[in-house]
């Protein structure tokens, strides 16, 4: 990212200066990259603080075997749980998606439009089953 | 321009291998995941029979992979956001460390609850 401090950004997203190696191939403005990588960071923060509690009630609730009645017992017409798990999928649906497009990116050299395509609806697939998933066991 | 093997050597390129592996196989779980949570919209006898499905040791021990994945990526991620976003400092060298061994201490203690 050392990169981003070398050119300076216009209004409408264009670079002035020269034109970062690092930007060139992507299908999107650098305005967009600069708010995915804060999206990423930010998604991230959240993501620490859900998974310590997510790891923490794993932990908890396996020592005497998993069982339904158990798991929706304290998740069922919870507020907390729901509004906890909520802003998990929300967080996790930002964060997936971003972390995959680099990784794809850099590693089988997909760029382009049809990649921006395939994430976005990644995420909101993510979105959706994650907001099922979370009706599921608190209504 | 390539990196040599010096570069490929460093204790960070297993940090970012770890981060990126471990990333790619949670995206991919999360479907599978929320499928299974899903469950509980067919009732509670649904629910309890994918779990009674899970009971096996070779799920177990792909839980415990999970767990490891999560943990790792979680506390490698940590280490990631203190060293973009915080003032540099000489104890941020010991990170890298200080993740692993959180990263083993949480799936030791699954592990040990587990079984």
């Amino acid at each position: 990212m050392a990169r981003l401090h070398c050119v300076t950004l216009t209004t409408n997203g264009e670079v002035e200066g020269p034109t970062p190696v690092l930007m060139s191939a992507s299908s999107v403005t650098l305005r967009t990259q600069v708010l995915l990588w804060t999206a990423q960071r930010a998604s991230a923060v959240v993501l620490a603080v859900c998974v310590l509690v997510h790891l923490v009630t794993i932990i908890y609730a396996v020592r005497n075997g998993l069982t339904a009645a158990e798991i929706l017992g304290r998740t069922r017409g919870s507020a907390g749980w729901a509004m906890f798990y909520g802003l998990f999928v929300a967080a996790v649906a930002v964060h997936a998606p971003i972390g995959l497009r680099n990784v794809l990116a850099e590693t089988i050299g997909w760029r382009g439009r049809s990649l921006e395509a395939a994430m976005l609806i990644f995420g909101i697939a993510i979105a959706l089953w994650g907001a099922r998933a979370v009706y599921a066991v608190v209504a | 321009m390539k990196n040599d093997f010096r570069a490929r050597s460093h204790s960070a390129y297993w940090a970012f291998l770890v981060h990126r592996i471990s990333g790619v196989a949670l995206a991919l779980f999360l479907p599978l995941h929320f499928w299974a949570l899903a469950q509980a919209l067919h009732g509670e006898a649904r629910l309890d029979s994918f779990l009674r499905w899970t009971e096996q040791p070779l799920v177990k021990a792909g839980e415990l992979g999970l767990v490891f994945l999560l943990a790792a990526h979680t506390a490698g991620g940590v280490r990631l956001l203190m060293l973009e976003l915080l003032p540099w400092r000489e104890w941020q060298k010991g990170l890298l460390a200080t993740a692993t061994a959180v990263s083993i201490a949480v799936s030791l203690a699954f592990l040990l609850n587990l079984i």
